[in-house]
């Protein structure tokens, strides 16, 4: 069968939609790291279930292994929930600009209580508070 | 011809949820994006989680104190299903971008196990909480 792409669109690599699979990919990498990191919070959650605040602090302290897996599932989390959330938006909306502002929205929701969850973490971890 | 110049017509619609009988994949596939954007108000309480720490005890205090009543416990417990859930159907998802796993009675049959393993898994972490073992 000929192939009726131009050789430039071919070395472009960005398919029908004009997007690529970038956001395919990064929703499929993001899920594999979500995998353990979702298994320890839960774990840690479950430790963690009638600790009061200075326990709180002591667990995200005494360990760094605790701040540093809690911030990449933070950042991983925020990132794969982005990449979900569009795609549902995508599908759902059909008006531009409702959908526009819903994906802009979306992107800054996520930023946004994303930064306060690292933040706050760190502040905890590196003993701010 | 004449068509075109009247406007389209009334065009045949696909078969909609309507219309078909109602399958376990079909099931697990919404589910899937349910229990999705259920835990994106999840991590957004886990942000809230991080912020109260930082706050200090008496936002702390709060925080769990919210968590802890009845409303927040069926949130917290809806959570936890949603995270298995997606957990679970997740990996699912993942073997079938490898091309694996889509014949009707494989698709059928990890269907039910995510379905099951939902259920176990939930049902034994509350369990635990509920008879003070956690």
């Amino acid at each position: 069968m000929p192939s009726y792409r131009t050789p430039l669109s071919r070395a472009r690599g960005l398919g029908a939609a004009g997007h690529g699979v970038g956001h395919w990919i990064g929703e499929r990498v993001s899920a594999v790291a979500l995998v353990p990191l979702v298994l320890w919070l839960v774990f840690s959650f479950v430790r963690l279930a009638h600790a009061d605040h200075a326990e709180a602090v002591a667990w995200l302290r005494d360990n760094p292994l605790n701040p540093v897996l809690l911030t990449l599932l933070a950042a991983v989390s925020f990132w794969h929930m982005h990449d979900g959330m569009r795609v549902v938006v995508e599908d759902y909306i059909e008006k531009v600009s409702t959908k526009a502002t819903l994906l802009i929205l979306n992107l800054f929701v996520c930023v946004l209580a994303g930064g306060l969850a690292v933040f706050s973490i760190l502040q905890v971890a590196l003993g701010g508070q | 011809m004449t068509d075109a110049t009247r406007g389209p017509r009334e065009r045949p619609l696909s078969p909609h949820v309507q219309v078909w009988r109602w399958h376990v994949t079909m099931a697990t596939s919404i589910l899937h994006r349910v229990s999705g954007v259920g835990l994106y108000v999840g991590a957004l309480m886990l942000a809230g989680w991080a912020v109260s720490l930082a706050r200090g005890p008496e936002a702390y205090a709060g925080f769990k104190a919210a968590l802890g009543s009845p409303i927040g416990q069926v949130i917290l417990f809806l959570l936890t299903a949603g995270v298995f859930y997606h957990l679970a159907n997740g990996i699912r998802h993942l073997v079938w971008d490898t091309g694996r796993g889509f014949g009707l009675k494989s698709a059928n049959s990890s269907a039910w196990f995510v379905l099951f393993f939902t259920a176990a898994a939930t049902l034994v972490l509350w369990g635990a909480y509920l008879m003070g073992m956690i």
